[in-house]
């Protein structure tokens, strides 16, 4: 491997924006940056890569001042700075974008904007600061409707609201936090559009991913973090492959590839008919939606975020009511029956929500692992649980598929996100499924993980299962699926098929243009009731 | 004969009480804390404002130390919910039986006072002379009924059109975002649990000085704390509708009782006058709407979409990882 760690350029310090040196932030049982050096150059867009954990995100909030490091020293333009809370950064000028947008749904985006500035003192006069934001957005090409409520924008626009915030403080330095993982194809090209223009205006970026080809499209140089330590430190972007970048970031050779045996589809195992849903706040969430999946087959769901894939996951498993339409499961309707429905036909779920649906963080490893068949024997008679036999098999799904944990007693809570995975797939597909929901399964994992989870699923197709995957990671859906359709505000956009699928058509299905076979799925459904 | 501008009346000065209490559940509310003490708080606040009108003959500074014991009140709470993170709704109902143990134990013989010095009552020149309307708002009030007429209009516009009104909802609805723009949410619930305390205690102390004077242990507010909670969630968190909803049971409260003294109703034999036990069942009605509203208040989903702020009932943590 060519050594590319070479030391921060120590010369004039009054091009640096910012410079981190030597850097120490712990965690409980966790050293997430290892004397870490960063610098930022005057008008460049410097990324920040590495897989999840590698303390990217804890040296940004670092900067952003929401935690203080435990050693090394933050300079801005050169002079010392400590930071006590977020504000003391955005005053000297560094403003944070963060991956979960924090606006407040219910409030305007100009109530977003100026929230927590002292200025104006009392009365708001919201005419006056419309036409002023109007004004900053102007300037920068990014436009949204001030009077607009958040919770009626796209995740775009909400994103824009975010950078607008900052811009509004008066921020020189942005530190986006993995812009790119909500949005589509466009709009990330819209994004970068938006980028190169405040790099223009005199503005510095930090860009935070793990996307390598996205990385190597908008940045100037390249920082790249492993278990908090630098591995290439502002390296040029010029120049640099995404083989080169990959292994910096993993330590060793990764292949982008995913082996696949080509697909034998079978018998219709599930499908869902006509079905119409409302989200939690009774909004549409799903109109007339419709779709198959056969035995041995996988079926990639591509949408932005919020475009009824969670709530499709949910009516299918009984967790939502649908108002009209039909969830057929190997030929039955379980259509708003109890969730125990799905479980006797043998649906598998991985939800979106680890913490708060697919385990119970209080209860034991071993009881989370249990969960789905405590009512049937070897587990429990119907009222007594078996304590030794639900240990044994803890213990053996343990080992089966690597869950980290100091033993099965231990709360679930205390797991590692790809560890508490693990125990979920491992409860799931020891059940023998006949049928796979799948969401989100593979979001903030490290990339052993999501090898382990995608063999894991690939597997169970090889098998014969029938498996429904939902996820906002074009690259895995396009990896792993053999037909991908394409959601956008709860309707269909159309099936393409895993060879003929492109980034830009399921991009533009996902921004709610139909694409490919859109007249097949009105067929499917009059083939199949009738 | 029901006269309907008694009734009325008698409906705006009572559902003054009401309106205090359920704005100032309002504000705790919005700022995303959970207030079920409003019972608690109002009795407190009866008893301290009765308390120093017989002791001191003083109903002005009762209202004020009114406001005060049922603020200190409040505050048990704020430490509780806010600082221990503690069920709010359990926080809530102890401090009920806080409150409601502490005024009878401290009002133990108030009710045997004899003369007592009370609020005032005022009438408005010109404005009362306006027809239908003026015997109704503005004749022979007590000066609480119109510091509520100002403190509707006031209320909403500090929510809604003030920076401090847009912190308290942002604290409400997203307490990370606020906290990532440097306002202090604890200090800001803190204060607006304080806020909904000082309503309560007025509340309270306006109907043992003004509305219905006197001392009559737990039946002084006779549960209508329990209403105001009800209100605020009717109300939506709107001050506008809070107040419809107030001066509409305020209203009610009299016309049940004004229901049982006629011997005809509309030409028929009057079934409230001639079967006095049907009286109660309609004295029993706004108790059981409210059980109705709480029940709705209670469904998560259904919550969501009456338009609850959506940290409310949820203390906040700021995460040791990410936020």
């Amino acid at each position: 491997m060519p050594d590319i760690t070479q030391p921060p350029d120590s010369t004039a310090t009054s091009h640096f924006a910012v410079e981190m040196r030597g850097i120490v932030k712990r965690f409980p049982g966790v050293l997430a940056n290892d004397h870490t050096d960063f610098t930022l150059k005057r008008g460049e867009v410097h990324a920040l890569l590495g897989e999840n954990g590698a303390g990217k995100s804890t040296l940004m909030n670092i900067l952003a001042g929401l935690y203080k490091p435990d050693a090394g020293a933050i300079l801005v333009n050169g002079q010392p700075v400590h930071f006590n809370s977020p504000r003391d950064a955005i005053a000297a000028g560094l403003g944070m974008v963060h991956q979960h947008f924090m606006l407040v749904p219910t409030q305007t985006v100009t109530e977003n904007i100026i929230l927590g500035l002292s200025e104006p003192r009392f009365f708001l006069p919201m005419a006056e600061l419309d036409r002023r934001i109007l004004a900053l957005q102007e300037q920068y090409g990014l436009k949204v409707d001030p009077k607009a409520k958040i919770w009626q924008l796209s995740v775009g626009e909400q994103q824009r609201v975010e950078i607008l915030k900052m811009l509004y403080r008066g921020a020189k330095v942005l530190i986006m936090d993995e812009p790119t993982a909500v949005l589509t194809p466009q709009e990330v090209e819209e994004l970068f559009v938006t980028l190169r223009a405040m790099v223009a205006r005199g503005h510095s970026i930090i860009f935070i991913s793990h996307k390598l080809d996205e990385v190597l499209a908008i940045s100037n140089r390249i920082t790249v973090l492993r278990q908090g330590r630098v591995t290439a430190a502002g390296i040029p972007a010029q120049g640099t492959t995404k083989t080169q970048l990959a292994q910096l970031m993993v330590g060793r050779e990764v292949v982008f590839t995913i082996d696949k045996q080509p697909c034998r589809p079978g018998e219709v195992v599930l499908a869902v008919e006509d079905v119409c849903a409302e989200n939690d706040r009774g909004l549409p969430a799903l109109r007339h939606f419709s779709i198959r999946v056969r035995a041995g087959e996988i079926v990639g769901i591509a949408g932005v975020a919020g475009n009824g894939q969670s709530e499709l996951a949910q009516v299918i498993t009984g967790l939502r009511r649908c108002s009209c339409g039909r969830v057929m499961i190997a030929g039955e309707d379980v259509a708003n029956q109890a969730p125990h429905a799905a479980i006797q036909r043998r649906v598998a779920y991985i939800p979106e929500d680890r913490h708060g649906v697919g385990s119970s963080p209080g209860l034991s490893l071993a009881d989370n692992l249990i969960m789905k068949n405590h009512r049937e024997p070897p587990i429990s008679n119907g009222w007594v649980l078996n304590l030794p036999m639900i240990r044994r098999q803890a213990n053996q799904l343990k080992d089966q598929y690597n869950i980290m944990a100091p033993s099965v007693d231990v709360q679930a809570r205390l797991l590692s996100g790809g560890n508490l995975q693990k125990a979920i797939l491992a409860r799931e597909m020891s059940a023998g499924p006949r049928l796979i929901i799948a969401v989100q399964p593979t979001r903030g994992l490290d990339v052993g993980a999501i090898e382990a989870v995608h063999h894991a699923l690939l597997k169970e197709r090889d098998r014969g299962t029938a498996i429904l995957l939902i996820s906002e990671e074009l690259e895995e859906i396009m990896a792993l699926s053999d037909r991908i359709v394409g959601i956008y505000e709860g309707q269909h956009m159309g099936e393409l098929k895993a060879e003929e699928a492109t980034l830009t058509k399921i991009g533009l299905m996902m921004a709610g243009t139909p694409q490919g076979d859109v007249a097949g799925r009105v067929n499917n459904v009059g083939e199949l009731t009738g | 004969m029901i006269d309907w501008i008694v009734i009325l009346q008698a409906g705006v000065a009572s559902g003054t009480v009401l309106l205090f209490a359920a704005i100032g559940g309002i504000m705790t509310e919005r700022s995303g804390v959970m207030n079920l003490g409003i019972e608690g708080m109002m009795l407190i606040g009866a008893m301290t404002a009765y308390k120093t009108a017989v002791v001191l003959g003083q109903p002005w500074l009762g209202l004020l130390l009114a406001m005060l014991a049922a603020g200190a009140l409040s505050l048990l709470h704020a430490v509780v919910s806010i600082h221990l993170q503690a069920d709010q709704v359990v926080s809530g109902l102890a401090i009920n039986f806080v409150g409601i143990g502490l005024s009878m134990v401290l009002g133990e013989g108030l009710s045997k006072a004899g003369a007592v010095s009370l609020l005032p009552s005022i009438t408005l020149p010109l404005v009362s002379d306006i027809p239908i309307l003026g015997p109704i708002l503005f004749t022979n009030h007590n000066p609480m009924t119109y510091v509520g007429y100002v403190l509707t209009p006031a209320a909403w516009f500090y929510i809604n059109r003030t920076r401090p009104g847009l912190h308290l909802r942002a604290v409400g609805e997203h307490p990370a975002a606020a906290d990532a723009l440097g306002i202090n949410v604890y200090r800001l619930r803190y204060r607006y649990v304080f806020v909904g305390g000082l309503l309560a205690g007025l509340a309270g102390g306006t109907i043992s000085l003004a509305v219905s004077p006197g001392w009559f242990s737990e039946l002084t507010t006779s549960g209508q704390g329990w209403i105001a909670v009800g209100l605020v969630i009717f109300a939506q968190w709107n001050p506008w509708r809070a107040a419809a909803g107030a001066y509409m049971f305020g209203a009610l409260r009299r016309l049940i009782l004004d229901l049982q003294g006629p011997q005809t109703l509309l030409w028929f034999a009057n079934p409230f006058y001639y079967m006095p036990k049907l009286g109660f069942f309609l004295q029993m009605l706004p108790y059981a709407l409210v059980i109705l509203i709480l029940f709705i208040g209670s469904r998560e989903a259904l919550k969501k979409r009456m338009g609850a702020p959506a940290a409310l009932g949820v203390p906040y943590i700021r995460g040791e990882r990410g936020l």
